[in-house]
């Protein structure tokens, strides 16, 4: 079923990779139901996420994404088939909207102990890979929308999940930011081996390193391969023939990251001084300001 | 040194205060003020049931502070009412029909001011003995649930995901309210218990950058409220109870005043 090559642009994975995409389930839903109020949110789910495998979910508004990904997650129980979870799997969660109330003072480096015990060398490496090593004393409630979504990703990491539940980890976040979220989550992935369940926000972008993508539309509209459920004649039905030619895929883009001591390291491994950048900045400002 | 009446009234005062200072965090932290308050004014009814069974009031008021918290939890999920007016239906509910057993029982004198405004003045050394062996239970068993409760006010999904079993501290936070209204009650009276939770909390907000550090002021903002109250009402012979909060008000006008040094880092 998975059909690894056809997502892949480039060689699909580092050969030292542990247990990439292979071994037993994580986690396995099958058949699952969700019933709330007289009417299923969703039915008939099978999904099984594996050690090194990406499984996105996609699907409209109240297609169940959310449910399932709780089911997955433990959080939620199924009312009719079962979810198996493997004994002793770590579960790293990142939910879909998180709203500290103003009144819980919560630096970013206390948000990364929310759920665990973890060194300060741990949590600074996390916070490094995410690129926000230098907001690690900002207050939680202070952060940009990209900013606060690193941080969950990286409060998630710390824990070193095998089994990684992104519900929409790039909402509200820009283009590229995006694109760099979706570069860390594959980094993350190829380095530590865990299996990760995705749900986008966008029908139509699902991440390239994607081994299956799910369509979900209160039950499994179809599966396989993004570029398989491109082609799938249940997804063009469901979405329009337009979809199938703009399930876009994103490739992997190096971006530049902010150094603890306020300078950037490049993705070609140079290090420059973030004063510059802001001269440049406080330069288009000063112009915009001009003409205006 | 027990011996002496102001003496005893401190240590009853900063006893409770040590307490209701972290608990108070997550009132304030969870949005739970009126709850507490609910929870607090249910007490009277726990005082009044207590004298009918001839149990000490401790047990009446705990016993029923927890018995309406689970009510309000079970009503609150069949959704039948908003849960503000359910508070309220609750919280003045319970009161009414304490005053009015309270005022049936003709048979035992009660200071009916003693009980909702607090008679610290008046506590012995048994009461003493109930109110630092509760509050260390109180304690002890935030302690236990800290990481697990405050995951669950972040976010419960997460609390979930990641194992925390927030269900389980939800319950252990419930117990503990009503421990502490329990306790609280002969320092403060049942109107004026939730002040004592949320106000010290209230002004340790500005001055943390951490949850740990907030509930560590907040205690200490609780002890020095209760010495301030005291001192006040001896030297001005104001009512006990009410002194202390109008200290802790005093408090919380100085937090805002104070420039924003940031403790917890």
């Amino acid at each position: 079923m998975t059909d690894v090559v056809a997502s892949a642009p480039e060689p699909a994975s580092d050969p030292g990779v542990p247990q990439h995409r292979s071994g037993e389930p994580l986690v396995s839903l099958t058949g699952v139901g969700v019933h709330r109020s007289g009417r299923w949110l969703t039915r008939g789910v099978d999904i099984d996420v594996r050690p090194g495998e990406i499984v996105t979910l996609i699907g409209p508004n109240g297609s169940g994404k959310t449910t399932t990904a709780k089911v997955a997650a433990g959080i939620v129980r199924a009312d009719e088939g079962r979810a198996i979870t493997r004994a002793g799997v770590r579960i790293g969660y990142v939910p879909q909207k998180i709203q500290i109330d103003w009144t819980l003072p919560m630096t970013v480096r206390r948000m990364m102990t929310l759920t665990g015990r973890y060194g300060a060398a741990e949590i600074d490496a996390a916070l490094d890979a995410v690129g926000i090593a230098h907001l690690a004393e900002a207050e939680a409630q202070s952060l940009s929308g990209g900013e606060f979504q690193r941080a969950l990703l990286a409060r998630a990491m710390v824990r070193r999940p095998d089994l990684l539940i992104l519900d929409e980890p790039v909402q509200g976040v820009d283009f590229t930011g995006e694109v760099t979220l979706y570069a860390l989550i594959k980094q993350i992935r190829d380095e530590t081996g865990c299996g990760i369940l995705l749900i986008s926000h966008d029908l139509h972008v699902v991440m390239a390193e994607t081994d299956t993508v799910v369509c979900l539309n209160g039950h499994v509209c179809c599966r396989g391969t993004p570029q398989s459920v491109a082609e799938n004649p249940e997804y063009m039905r469901l979405f329009g023939g337009r979809a199938a030619s703009t399930l876009a895929v994103y490739r992997h883009q190096h971006d530049h990251t902010h150094l603890p001591d306020g300078r950037i390291r490049h993705a070609d491994g140079t290090v420059t001084d973030g004063h510059e950048h802001h001269h440049d900045h406080d330069h288009h400002d000063r112009q915009r300001s001009g003409h205006a | 040194m027990l011996d002496d009446f102001f003496v005893r009234a401190l240590l009853a005062g900063i006893g409770v205060a040590l307490t209701a200072g972290p608990l108070g965090c997550f009132v304030v932290w969870r949005r739970m003020a009126y709850f507490g308050d609910t929870m607090a004014h249910a007490g009277l009814l726990g005082v009044a049931l207590a004298l009918v069974l001839q149990i000490a009031p401790v047990f009446g008021v705990f016993a029923v502070a927890a018995a309406i918290a689970g009510a309000l939890l079970l009503l609150d999920r069949r959704g039948a009412l908003s849960t503000d007016a359910l508070l309220g239906l609750l919280s003045h509910g319970t009161l009414a029909v304490g005053l009015v057993l309270v005022a049936l029982m003709t048979w035992v004198r009660i200071d009916l001011t003693a009980l909702l405004f607090g008679d610290v003045l008046a506590v012995g050394a048994d009461d003493l003995v109930l109110i630092w062996a509760g509050g260390a239970v109180v304690l002890a068993g935030l302690a236990w649930i800290w990481r697990p409760l405050l995951a669950d006010t972040v976010h419960p999904d997460l609390a979930a995901a990641e194992g925390m079993r927030p269900g389980r501290a939800r319950l252990v936070l419930m117990l503990l309210m009503a421990l502490v209204i329990a306790v609280a009650m002969k320092v403060v009276g049942v109107l004026l218990i939730t002040a004592l939770l949320i106000i010290p909390a209230a002004a340790a907000r500005r001055l943390s950058t951490t949850p740990e550090a907030m509930a560590g002021l907040a205690a200490a903002t609780g002890v020095l409220a209760v010495v301030l109250g005291l001192f006040a009402s001896l030297h001005w012979d104001t009512p006990s109870g009410p002194s202390i909060v109008v200290a802790a008000i005093l408090l919380f006008g100085v937090s805002l005043a104070l420039p924003t040094v940031r403790l917890g880092r």
